[in-house]
């Protein structure tokens, strides 16, 4: 499943743990969370967490890059995107509660009712 | 070698839980793995060393958002069933598009490489003094980057009251509040009528009442616009 991509396939090089990784396990979340967009189309509160789990893949890929240069600016940006994420979280389930309030669904095909 | 075997294991376990989140049928289990996902991306991060954002995900996390997740999927009574109805139908774009996605992210790590001053560019190089991590990112967050730190305060404060006042309802009994059905009840108690000039009110089928005391004069005008029985004299 994990590969050291760009490098050379040795066993010793596979069993130190180095940025292509991380690089690679992030590609795949990140790839995961796209496909969860997706899949679940009508369930907005999947498209929600498939959204927290991209921005896990970006947060990965910071602190790797951060522990990889040994430079502390990745994880302070990690920590901005943390905070930015949960306030994205807070505010999108609070518009989800009250659009169920009411439609009393939360299918996201409703939502373009509007356009008219 | 113990911490290249503990990456694989909770790389594997991560990978497998983010599977879980996106395709598992009930949302609850796609919470509960999500919280799976994030504790073993905290032990990533520490195995990266970076100590202090591995603790502040499992915080905020699942402290906070996937409770609040789950709070969200249990509070609201869905039926989940019925939306599980495109699953067939945007699975092959879903697999095209992520395939295409991976090959494409694929194709980027395999073939990049460090410039040859990088290493120069470095902003806040990690120093080996024996400072913790948790101290190393305090010292430059409360100095270089105050004013970003400010503005995450900022958001988190706009997020608050946000999400407050969109899902407030006031329900106190004193609040005056607008009624619209009791407004538009009240039609024929205040309703404006367009009176031509010289006629009676009775011809357009107003009904008069007498007023109840001698009136002034300038009032009769007033009384007309709302149409319940101005009189005339």
């Amino acid at each position: 499943m994990t590969t050291t991509t760009g490098m050379a396939g040795d066993t010793t090089k596979l069993m130190t743990i180095g940025l292509a990784h991380y690089l690679t396990v992030s590609a795949i979340l990140f790839v995961l969370g796209v496909f969860g967009i997706f899949l679940n189309r009508k369930n907005i509160i999947v498209i929600l967490m498939s959204i927290e789990l991209i921005l896990l893949s970006v947060n990965l890929n910071f602190v790797a890059f951060s522990a990889s240069l040994q430079d502390l600016t990745g994880q302070i940006f990690a920590m901005f995107v943390l905070t930015v994420a949960a306030a994205e979280a807070a505010i999108g389930l609070a518009i989800l509660v009250i659009y169920f309030r009411n439609r009393g669904s939360i299918a996201v095909d409703d939502v373009s009712t509007l356009k008219g | 070698m113990i911490a290249a075997l503990a990456f694989y294991v909770f790389a594997a376990i991560l990978i497998a839980s983010a599977v879980m989140v996106v395709t598992s049928r009930n949302p609850v289990h796609s919470v509960l793995f999500l919280i799976l996902a994030f504790f073993n991306a905290a032990a990533l991060f520490l195995i990266a060393g970076a100590e202090f954002l591995a603790m502040i995900l499992l915080i905020v996390y699942v402290g906070a958002v996937a409770v609040l997740f789950l709070f969200v999927v249990m509070m609201l009574d869905i039926d989940f069933s019925q939306l599980r109805g495109g699953f067939q139908r945007y699975l092959p774009i879903g697999a095209i598009i992520g395939g295409i996605l991976l090959l494409e992210l694929l194709f980027v790590y395999g073939s990049w490489q460090f410039a040859d001053g990088s290493a120069g560019l470095r902003m806040n190089a990690m120093t080996a003094d024996g400072v913790t991590n948790t101290q190393a990112l305090g010292r430059i967050l409360y100095t270089d980057y105050i004013f970003l730190f400010q503005a995450s305060g900022l958001i988190l404060l706009v997020a608050m009251i946000g999400a407050i006042v969109l899902t407030l309802r006031d329900k106190r009994p004193d609040s005056r509040r607008q009624d619209i059905a009791v407004q538009v009840a009240r039609a024929h108690a205040v309703t404006l009528q367009n009176v031509e000039p010289r006629k009676g009110l009775g011809e357009l089928g107003i009904i008069r009442r007498p007023l109840p005391a001698a009136p002034k004069p300038r009032q009769v005008a007033h009384d007309d616009d709302h149409g319940h029985g101005g009189g005339h004299h």
